[in-house]
């Protein structure tokens, strides 16, 4: 079963043969060149089993040699993953830095954060959106106290900033709709300050979402912000901390995540109920939706005359994969 | 802190008020600030030398002040107090003429002051709203301002009823409506009349006051965004513009070309000067970071870290790397000649680029283009041996 045979009429020179065989001397044998599929098949499922029975037994061997040596074996080697091997960014924020401090102390969002206003936020569309962005638009009013949905209405971006300043709106949100399908996201943080510019993907309505919980209630959440740490990643953690009043209302057990990993910001929204002291059981709510940021502009939604503080340049930023700007 | 204030060779303003100074060649940032407070009121708009020595800067605040920092004593020794910013909006130029001081703000007033008195001593109206006001390196009373709206306008501080030049904007467009114009910044080119601007509508123009033509001679475009710095490349022929996506170029004036791209920025850039005599290019933007280019290579030399949105950039005319000696700066110049032996068929791509021997140079020869013509000249000789 395992020679090889050659066609009537083929030549079997030894180039040939090297060039198919890869090593040339001594000849040896490769599996792909079985033409009856079947038969390569089982020589295959063979081949893997072999090499599998191979790893089991090494494995074995690891285990018992470190069971013998009981205390002074060497510690479990950590296997390497793209989030261990990041780059270190060195805008990290320090969290003893004083000047960062200042600095964030007396940003756009300082009062927010120094309790002198409360978040109210402008939701709204691309013009014309279809059915499955205008839902998205209303669940996440519900998830946002707070939270006002209009129709667009064709209207400039430039002309509702100043509206909606008057009307003492902190946020305006603008969900971008391409092919029925929200896609982008601008957040503009309202008297001054400033603008982000999200691509958004993998937007779950509640409906399609499985074991979920009952629709949320009014009560304000609670607001989780991970793994940002970089002095971008800090202003933007701001601007979604920035979205949701100050007081969490505990009664409600409702809380919204932002989880950074990667550059990239996955939302969820889930009710909690403790058990116990130790279990905790979390149902989801609520949509679900991730988001890229590309650009975050100094002042308010500006796109051809604003300074831009930060930029996604892709071929420059994304040409290594352990290097992370939030 | 005066030993730190010696080292340091290249002096930011940032947003959060504090004066940072750079020594690239220990590799460190020192914050100098005044003890007191830190106050966004204090936010560093312009920066300038207070004397052809270096030895004391001046900076100029939100509210209005402008303080001397001595970088000898690495202390801030005087404040005072020029204008009222709610009037006047902040600082867009400060410059030093005669021992007086000549400032700038965005309401378009250009004032003169002299020595420790709080009014002025001339005022020039220079339209509505000014972005920018930079004074010419060989005529010391010579400054020009622009701004939205507002064409550029050279004034000399001693007849200043009118402007020595007032630019007209470019001819309509193909649809008869007005061009808008917006100067965001400018630089005098030595060894000429000629000013060159950049605009808020991404295009770069060259002005000639000598000639008879009020209009731009030379006019390019570069990008989509408003353009937000400008520096001249010593030299005269090119120029270095980045704008708000942080892109940095390097264009041409001959033709008006873009000769190539900086890359690093991710901010848009509110700074830019090129060093007097390295060919370095330093910029410094929204993004935190100040960034050195080697202009010949457009590689990236030196990144800073400095934690604050940085506004403003002023180089030290001493060498960069060298804080202290002189010899290290002799060391690298020995190394350099050799390695330019080893390399001779990679230098003649440089030759070609940019076109030497169509140049007529100057009386002020550099010592770089010597050793090339020197170079190329050998490199010319082992050609034929080869043969």
């Amino acid at each position: 079963e395992k020679e090889v045979k050659t066609r009537p009429g083929r030549w079997t020179g030894g180039q040939a043969d090297s060039s198919s065989q890869g090593a040339a001397f001594p000849p040896t044998f490769s599996l792909s060149e079985v033409k009856n599929k079947q038969r390569r098949h089982l020589m295959f499922m063979k081949l893997k089993q072999e090499k599998r029975k191979q790893k089991m037994q090494l494995k074995k061997k690891r285990r018992k040699e470190r069971e013998a040596l009981g205390d002074k074996a060497p510690p479990k080697e950590v296997p390497k993953t793209i989030e261990n091997q990041r780059v270190y960014d060195e805008t990290t924020v320090d969290p003893e830095d004083e000047e960062v401090a200042f600095d964030e102390g007396t940003d756009e969002f300082s009062a927010y954060f120094n309790r002198l206003t409360n978040p109210k936020v402008l939701i709204t569309t691309s013009d014309r959106p279809r059915g499955r962005t205008v839902r998205f638009c209303e669940q996440l009013a519900t998830v946002i106290p707070d939270a006002h949905v209009y129709y667009r209405r064709g209207l400039a971006l430039k002309r509702i900033i100043p509206q909606c300043v008057a009307r003492g709106f902190t946020y305006l949100m603008v969900i971008n709709e391409d092919r029925k399908v929200p896609n982008g996201m601008v957040l503009c943080h309202l008297p001054d300050g400033p603008t982000a510019h999200f691509k958004v993907s993998s937007v779950r309505l509640r409906k399609e979402m499985k074991r979920r919980g009952k629709d949320p209630t009014m009560h304000s959440p609670e607001v989780i912000l991970n793994n940002f740490s970089t002095r971008l990643g800090h202003t933007i953690g701001r601007l979604f901390a920035a979205l949701f009043p100050h007081d969490p209302q505990f009664v409600g057990r409702q809380v919204a995540t932002f989880h950074n990993q990667r550059d990239f910001v996955f939302f969820r929204f889930h009710r909690y109920i403790f058990k116990n002291e130790k279990k905790v059981g979390i149902q989801e709510l609520g949509p679900r939706f991730t988001l890229k940021l590309r650009s975050l502009q100094k002042g308010t939604f500006d796109s051809k005359f604003g300074e831009y503080e930060w930029v996604l340049k892709r071929h420059e930023m994304d040409a290594c994969r352990r290097k992370f700007q939030l | 802190m005066a030993d730190r204030s010696r080292l340091c060779s290249v002096w930011l303003g940032s947003e959060t008020g504090i004066l940072k100074g750079v020594s690239l060649s220990r590799k460190q940032a020192f914050n100098f600030c005044q003890v007191s407070s830190l106050s966004r009121d204090q936010e560093v708009r312009a920066l300038c030398w207070a004397d052809p020595a270096e030895s004391e800067l001046l900076v100029g605040s939100v509210n209005g002040t402008v303080k001397t920092f001595s970088t000898e004593k690495g202390l801030f020794t005087e404040s005072r107090s020029c204008g009222d910013p709610a009037e006047d909006g902040a600082f867009t130029g400060l410059a030093v003429a005669d021992g007086a001081l000549v400032t700038c703000v965005e309401s378009g007033k250009l004032r003169v002051w002299k020595e420790e008195s709080s009014v002025h001593v001339l005022e020039v109206d220079a339209g509505k709203s000014v972005w920018r006001m930079r004074q010419s390196p060989e005529h010391r009373h010579r400054v020009a301002t622009g701004g939205k709206e507002n064409g550029l306008r050279i004034w000399d501080l001693q007849r200043p009823e009118q402007p020595v030049f007032a630019a007209k904007n470019v001819r309509n467009d193909f649809l008869d409506l007005r061009r808008p114009e917006w100067v965001r910044d400018m630089a005098f080119i030595p060894g000429s009349d000629k000013v060159v601007t950049c605009t808020g509508h991404h295009e770069v123009r060259v002005y000639d006051p000598a000639s008879p033509q009020r209009r731009p001679v030379l006019e390019a475009q570069y990008g989509e965004v408003p353009l937000t710095a400008l520096a001249l490349v010593p030299g005269g022929t090119s120029v270095v513009v980045g704008n708000t996506h942080g892109q940095l170029a390097l264009l041409d004036l001959r033709k008006g070309l873009v000769r190539g791209c900086l890359k690093g920025l991710s901010g848009g850039v509110r700074a830019l000067q090129c060093h007097a005599s390295r060919p370095v290019v330093a910029s410094c933007g929204l993004d935190r970071f100040l960034r050195i280019h080697s202009l010949e290579d457009r590689t990236l030399l030196h990144k800073v870290y400095l934690k604050s949105r940085l506004n403003c950039l002023l180089l030290a005319s001493r060498d960069l790397e060298e804080g202290e000696a002189a010899e290290e700066g002799e060391k690298k110049e020995v190394k350099e000649e050799e390695e330019e032996e080893d390399e001779v068929w990679d230098a003649m791509e440089r030759v070609e680029e940019r076109g030497e021997p169509k140049r007529k140079l100057t009386g002020e020869e550099e010592e770089e283009e010597e050793e090339e013509g020197v170079r190329r000249k050998s490199k010319k000789k082992r050609k034929k041996g080869q043969d």
